[in-house]
């Protein structure tokens, strides 16, 4: 068998490790939850449900019966894709998580776009020219330094509230999609200008960068068609962690522009325990970041030869 | 946030770069983030010295900007601002250090047993790790909040949970690092006993490095302790925090925007501080400039 | 034309560091005409690379260039805007870099690297682009040229990067080649090709800047030589003449520190260890003939017969022989017949039998690194294991180290079973059998001082002031002081680190030490000192030595025995005299015959051997 469709068969069993080991580490929380889980279902510790009601819990989620036994229905629930009922909403969890899915994804993607592209254009012009570099180092030091949720405060503040530029609340137009993106993508894009910056510069010291200009070649011709393919590998390097903060930070962004989303629902679950949705949110990110490292390893080795099996 | 560090350090190159790095003079950036690293802990230790009451509410005094009397301006309860930066010193400083410190140990221990327990306890130690960092810190973190609920302690807990398995991974690289290197080799040679090789070669040279990235983390999970408490799940009211501070200031936005300003310039500066000092020690110990 | 193609005179180099300036080339000049070879040689830092680069305008960043003259086909480069230097360069001027693996981009295929420089000057675009690339790869000699264009670097051998380098060097036709180091990383047979490839396009009236730090290369391709030491020419002349008579002592020096393949064999010839002098000739401090007037003033240069020149108050002047330190006897008298001194007894240390191993290649087959060889190390003997990359002698190191065991046979240690026994058992006895490798500092622990590294060999009753008398008296046997105790070897030269390396080999008392290309990483003096050390540790304590390395001269000097292998297999083992003088396998006649002489001259060049001795990939 090709040593590539071996390893990406090997990547895929490895995804699937992840997505049980995520569903059952968050099943495990759930039985680990202090109290009974039947009066958190019931609307939190302090609610006086009657024990009625509590009965009624009991039975309709299967409490009854042995942990094992429940894990057993948990488990053949999500093989068929179905990850249960909220606790709270009353809806399935697949539902909620579909519905919700739409923002998360566009305030994602804008970011990502904003801030893969900010950060190779910054990274391009000030590569190995000290003035250039010492300016955008600062800059990249402090978007680093800076939590994405005051920047997006910050932002509100300015162009929201003083020169209502932009929507305060988030309205699912394009327009209420710029602050928080920008707010998402400055953290992020200081790192990978950062990785990008190194990378070309550590391929302009290269020996076949000196070839290159002894050829005759143009600065440009050396940074673009030599030096940015071998910054791409650290950058690749990186996207799977720069990708997962891009969603994670969409949580807190999303809370602080009061926008629509899973960030907003997983908040609203982690704060009412309702484990349900938190479960789904925890196995569908744990499947979408085992998929995505997937798609960079393939990329890696479409821009690096050398990671390429050797032909049979 | 920092980047989690994943090139295995070179301890050879590094003390050869060491070896060739001019002594260093002071400089002002290190200094400066030395200083404001101090007043962050003096704040935290002993807040009641440098400003009283966080928590003393008048109403008729809401909202003010920074001016005399309250240097920083009031919050919508007539709260002092300067004074809850001060108070909220230490919960912040305690999530960030904390968690570093418990998820440096952990992930010590974890990475060690990944890269020298075999295939078995080695192999599934590794696969765990994969297993967590398959979703993003912060998801973890608020997972591990789900199940133990809020509180500045259930937050240095999560982040612990949410970080260590980025060190455990970056230990295990290491430690594959020195076992294979030609100094280890060496010892090999010379007839050492495989305890003595691991205490006095694997160990030091593995450790070392992580102090130093550690160092470098503090500021990833200062962010993340904020993080927590900007989404209500850290130190609960009326406890000051700076990230429960600018969830406040939210909400007052329309009426003083100054209240947004000083708790985030807090958390910015302290991160700053804290990955100046680390890189410092970084430089230090690798024997290049610092960045 | 009738004037020098090139000419450079009163060059400096220097670049501003934070500790200051750093004077990397004063007052070098040369004169280099079409057709012609000139071979810059030097050790590591002595300036030669930064002096060619000056004529492509890519001396470095920050570099300051000031010259008297400064001339390339007649124009004043001096005077050059970078648009003007982008057309010199790849045009008129073609550079070939040492290590193909990094001089070529390792993500770019081999045919756009190739091309890069047509495409660049605008000289060919689509199919006759393609067409000229292969074109250029077949005149390189690469086989199958229209493959090997559309492959990336990492998928050609050494030898066939090489070549497709200097192909893309000579793309556009440049009138003048700069090879810096262009054979360093090759084995023999295929150095030899390269070089003749390289001569090729000098007799076609190329002129040809050779950099090298080898003589004997140098003596094989250059009508010209000029020798740099820190920063400075010290001499210039035609090649026959300088390497048969130098004139200045680092020449002198340079040449008698040569492990050649004629002549007697000598005990080594060390040079003192010593840094550039800071003041006067910059070899003061290192020459056995310096004076006052050496160490106070630099001379300049003079004329000294025919087309030479030299920069020394004594040239030509017959050196007393240098000594290392006084208390040191590491250098013993001139000519020392090195086998006549020490009788190698018949009694077997190690005795390798039939040993065998494969490894999986990361594409899943099986590749066998080493297949039946079976040889043995007699006590007090020092056995060669010569052979090119990938000849299985480092993976036959390791098997007779007992770092890894043999898929077969067995290797005996004082003819007890030493592969094959459990670690446990083994390890008492790993203090007999001890390894000095290529690369010292690494594998020293970082934090370790010079001290806590070579005490580690030493039994673990010995504590204390004891302990660190013990080492201080090791460190003395191989030629350092007490000094460095407490140094951290990062800061120690190339040279003392590997001397701290060979003490640490010496503590625990060994019968064999195996030294894998101890010395191949080491500029050429400061080989010869290390050799001569291993030499007289040898002749003193008795310790059988298995060397291996890939330099057939090196080997000569130190070995009373060698054993060729290639492929995993011994091809031929004997004495040293009877295998190098009357080789009798037709590989070892190949390898002898592609080693380049310091004495054959050029004109005598060794016609390149008739086998291909590599794949082609």
């Amino acid at each position: 068998m090709p040593s590539l469709a071996r390893r990406l068969l090997r990547r895929l069993a490895l995804t699937l490790v992840a997505v049980w080991g995520a569903a059952t580490l968050a099943f495990a929380g759930m039985r680990l939850v202090p109290g009974d889980p039947a009066r958190v279902i019931a609307g939190g510790v302090q609610a006086n449900a009657t024990p009625e009601v509590l009965d009624a819990i009991r039975d309709q989620y299967g409490l009854r019966e042995p942990v094992l036994v429940q894990y057993g229905v948990f488990a053949g629930r999500l093989l068929r894709g179905d990850l249960g009922g909220s606790y709270q909403l009353n809806q399935p969890v697949s539902g909620v998580i579909l519905d919700q899915l739409g923002p998360t994804v566009a305030l994602a993607a804008g970011a990502a776009a904003l801030g893969f592209t900010l950060a190779v254009a910054v990274a391009l012009v000030t590569a190995g020219r000290p003035h250039g570099r010492a300016v955008s180092r600062a800059l990249e030091f402090g978007s680093i330094s800076t939590p994405n949720f005051w920047i997006g405060v910050l932002l509100l503040a300015v162009f929201s509230f003083r020169l209502h530029w932009f929507p305060v609340i988030g309205d699912g137009g394009l327009r209420s999609l710029v602050l928080p993106s920008v707010a998402l993508a400055l953290p992020i894009a200081g790192v990978l200008a950062q990785v990008t910056r190194e990378g070309l510069e550590r391929a302009l010291d290269q020996p076949f960068a000196v070839t290159a200009r002894a050829r005759g070649a143009t600065e440009n011709r050396i940074r673009l068609r030599h030096a940015l393919r071998h910054a791409a590998l650290p950058v690749l390097t990186l996207s799977g962690w720069a990708l997962g903060e891009l969603l994670a930070g969409a949580v807190v962004v999303e809370t602080v522009f009061a926008r629509q989303g899973l960030g907003h629902v997983v908040v609203a679950a982690v704060r009412g325990r309702d484990f349900p949705v938190v479960t789904g949110v925890v196995v569908l990110s744990a499947l979408t970041f085992s998929l995505i490292n997937i798609v960079l390893d393939l990329l890696y080795r479409l821009v690096d030869p050398r990671m390429r099996p050797e032909p049979a | 946030m920092t980047a989690p560090t994943t090139a295995p350090y070179d301890p050879v190159r590094a003390a050869e770069a060491r070896s060739r790095a001019p002594r260093r003079q002071l400089r002002p950036g290190p200094v400066l983030a030395a200083a404001f690293l101090v007043l962050v802990c003096a704040a935290a230790a002993f807040p009641g010295l440098l400003a009283h009451a966080p928590d003393q509410v008048d109403p008729a005094a809401a909202l003010r900007g920074p001016g005399a009397g309250h240097l920083f301006g009031t919050d919508e309860l007539g709260r002092d601002v300067l004074a809850r930066i001060v108070y909220g010193a230490r919960p912040s400083l305690l999530v960030g250090a904390g968690s570093t410190l418990l998820a440096g140990l952990a992930g010590a221990a974890w990475g060690l047993l990944g890269a020298l327990g075999g295939r078995m306890a080695g192999g599934a130690a590794m696969r765990a790790a994969d297993v967590l960092l398959a979703f993003p810190a912060i998801l973890m973190a608020l997972l591990v909040v789900a199940v133990i609920g809020p509180g500045t302690r259930n937050a240095v807990l999560a982040i612990t949970v949410a970080l260590a398995p980025g060190f455990a991974r970056v230990v295990r690289v290491q430690a594959l690092v020195v076992r294979g290197s030609p100094y280890v080799r060496a010892a090999v040679n010379l007839g050492l006993p495989p305890v003595r090789i691991l205490t006095r070669h694997i160990v030091p040279n593995v450790v070392a490095p992580l102090l130093v990235l550690a160092t470098v983390n503090v500021g990833t999970a200062i962010i993340a302790g904020a993080s927590l408490s900007f989404l209500g799940l850290g130190p609960q009211p009326p406890d000051p925090e700076w990230g429960a501070m600018l969830a406040q200031a939210r909400d007052y936005l329309d009426a003083s925007w100054t209240l947004a300003l000083f708790p985030g310039a807090a958390i910015t500066l302290t991160v700053m501080s804290a990955t100046v000092a680390g890189r410092a020690l970084q430089a230090r110990y690798e024997g290049r400039d610092a960045a | 034309m009738s004037g020098p193609l090139a000419e450079v005179a009163g060059l400096s180099v220097e670049f501003p560091t934070r500790r200051g300036v750093v004077r990397a080339v004063r007052d070098a000049g040369f004169a280099l005409h079409a057709g012609e070879c000139l071979a810059v040689v030097g050790e590591s830092g002595s300036g030669k690379s930064v002096t060619a680069r000056t004529l492509l305008g890519l001396a470095g960043p920050g570099a300051r260039v000031r010259a008297d003259t400064l001339s390339f086909e007649g124009r004043d480069l001096r005077a050059l805007t970078p648009r003007e230097w982008r057309r010199l360069r790849g045009r008129r001027i073609g550079y070939v870099l040492q290590d193909a693996l990094t001089s070529l981009d390792p993500l770019r295929r081999v045919g756009d690297e190739v091309a890069e420089p047509l495409e660049v000057h605008g000289l060919a675009t689509g199919d006759d682009l393609d067409d000229q690339v292969v074109a250029l790869l077949a005149e390189a000699g690469v086989p199958d040229p229209e493959t090997r264009f559309l492959q990336y670097p990492h998928e050609l051998s050494g030898g066939l990067r090489q070549r497709a380098l200097i192909a893309s060097a000579i793309a556009a036709r440049p009138s003048l080649l700069i090879a810096d180091e262009p054979t360093t990383a090759l084995d023999v047979t295929v150095q030899a090709q390269v070089l003749d490839l390289l001569d090729a396009r000098r007799r076609d009236g190329t002129a040809v800047l050779l950099i090298s730090h080898d003589l004997a290369v140098v003596a094989r391709m250059a009508d010209r030589v000029t020798i740099m030491y820190g920063g400075l020419v010290v001499e210039e002349g035609p090649a026959a003449d300088l390497l048969s008579s130098p004139a200045h002592p680092y020449a002198a020096d340079l040449l008698a520190a040569v492990p050649d393949l004629d002549g007697p064999v000598r005990e080594p010839r060390a040079v003192r260890p010593a840094p550039a002098s800071p003041s006067g000739c910059p070899y003061a401090s290192r020459c056995g003939l310096a004076d006052d007037r050496c160490r106070g003033e630099l001379p300049p240069p003079v004329p000294y017969g025919p087309g030479r020149t030299v920069r020394c108050f004594h040239p030509g002047e017959d050196a007393p022989r240098p000594t290392a330190r006084p208390a040191v006897p590491d250098v013993a008298p001139d000519v020392v017949p090195v086998r006549a001194s020490t009788v190698a007894s018949e009694r077997a240390v190690v005795s390798v039998r039939g040993i065998a191993k494969r490894f999986r290649s990361p594409g899943g087959s099986w590749r066998r690194a080493v297949d039946g060889v079976s040889f043995e190390l007699r006590a007090g003997e020092a056995l060669g294991l010569v052979g090119e990359s990938g000849s299985g002698k480092s993976t036959t190191a390791r098997i007779v180290l007992a770092e890894i065991a043999p898929d077969a046979g067995e290797v005996l240690l004082d003819g007890e079973a030493w592969s094959g026994v459990r670690e446990r058992e083994r390890r008492p006895r790993r203090s007999r059998i001890q390894l000095v490798d290529q690369d010292p500092l690494s594998s020293f622990d970082p934090r370790f001082t010079v001290e806590r590294v070579v005490g580690e060999g030493l039994p673990r009753g010995l504590t204390g002031a004891r302990r660190r008398e013990r080492v201080a008296a090791l460190l003395g046997e191989v030629g350092l002081g007490p000094e460095i105790l407490d140094r951290l070897p990062a800061r120690l030269s190339g040279g003392q680190r590997q001397r701290v390396a060979i003490a640490r080999a010496l503590a625990p008392g060994p019968e064999v030490i195996v030294c894998d290309e101890p010395v191949s990483a080491l500029d050429v003096t400061v080989q010869a000192q290390i050799l001569a050390l291993l030499a007289r540790l040898r002749r003193e304590s008795g310790v059988s030595l298995l060397f291996i390395s890939h330099d057939v001269g090196v080997v000569r000097q130190v070995c009373d025995r060698v054993a060729v292998m290639k492929d995993g297999s011994l091809v031929e083992i004997g004495g040293v005299a009877a295998v190098l003088g009357a080789p009798r396998a037709p590989y070892t006649r190949a390898l002898l015959a592609a080693v380049p002489r310091l004495h054959a001259g050029r004109r005598a060049a060794v016609p390149a051997p008739a086998m291909d001795l590599k794949g082609p990939t």
